[in-house]
């Protein structure tokens, strides 16, 4: 279930990951407030207390991460959906400016018996690209800084 | 340099997050053992000791400056866009090992 990031040319990034559910059930997941709400929340530590999203072409869509102390929060729109199958999207992070718009292809694809996500990711040019993964980068960091805690905690 | 440096000793550095942010922070620019240790909340002998590891580790390299050793990111080993990339997998991997879960008591659920 290895995670694939790659760049490629100057404007894309791509991510790989393989789920051992049918597309059905990873397009679910990708489509439906109450479970995107469970799972795309970030470092330990942070929640989406809201998640809206009308998962058909031309709707829109709104989450928001919080630790309990600072947030943050993305929108959107639907481009296209040929569910299980195909979601193009394109979104941008208010942190609290909004990013540059990342077109966002999704594609689910059965594998055995378990499904290959494939996202592309285009940013608008190569230094909105670099910004894009900084600003993932800083989450991560969260992240680290979230389970050092916890294990100080344990000390 | 990097000849000299096996893999296994740069990923060992790398396994740690609190190197990785020590990294993180160094793509921004060159900061002194002070500067690195404060968003942390452990002692700066601690944060001596990643550092050494990176150094180990060809990763990092330190000049003398009076009494400061400041730190730099060492050139041409790991690029920047490629330690944003380091990061960014490790919080996507947090969201889809969560997602693994879910989707495994959604199965469950259904086979109910």
């Amino acid at each position: 279930m290895t995670l694939e990031l790659k760049t490629e040319g100057d404007t894309h990034v791509v991510v790989t990951r393989r789920f051992a559910a049918p597309p059905e059930a990873v397009f679910r997941a990708h489509t439906d407030p109450a479970l995107i709400q469970q799972w795309m929340t970030g470092p330990d530590g942070w929640t989406m207390p809201v998640c809206e999203i009308d998962p058909t072409p031309g709707g829109t869509f709104r989450y928001e991460w919080s630790n309990g102390e600072q947030g943050f929060y993305s929108t959107g729109e639907i481009l296209e959906v040929d569910p299980p199958n195909r979601i193009v999207h394109v979104e941008r992070m208010f942190l609290p400016d909004p990013t540059p718009d990342n077109h966002i292809t999704t594609t689910f694809t059965a594998d055995g018996d378990g499904t290959l996500m494939h996202c592309r990711m285009t940013l608008p040019d190569a230094e909105s690209r670099k910004a894009m993964l900084a600003s993932g980068m800083e989450h991560g960091m969260e992240a680290s800084y979230a389970r050092m805690e916890a294990l100080l905690g344990e000390g | 340099m990097g000849a000299a440096v096996d893999l296994n000793t740069t990923l060992t550095a790398l396994a740690d997050p609190t190197r990785r942010a020590i990294l993180a922070r160094l793509a921004e620019g060159e900061a002194t053992v002070n500067e690195l240790a404060e968003p942390f909340p452990i002692s700066q002998p601690a944060i001596s000791r990643h550092i050494k590891v990176l150094t180990n580790a060809g990763l990092v390299v330190q000049r003398v400056d009076g009494t400061k050793r400041p730190c730099r990111l060492a050139a041409g080993h790991l690029s920047e866009l490629d330690e944003y990339l380091s990061m960014l997998r490790t919080a996507l991997e947090t969201n889809y090992a969560r997602l693994d879960r879910l989707l495994a008591s959604e199965a469950k659920k259904e086979s109910t």
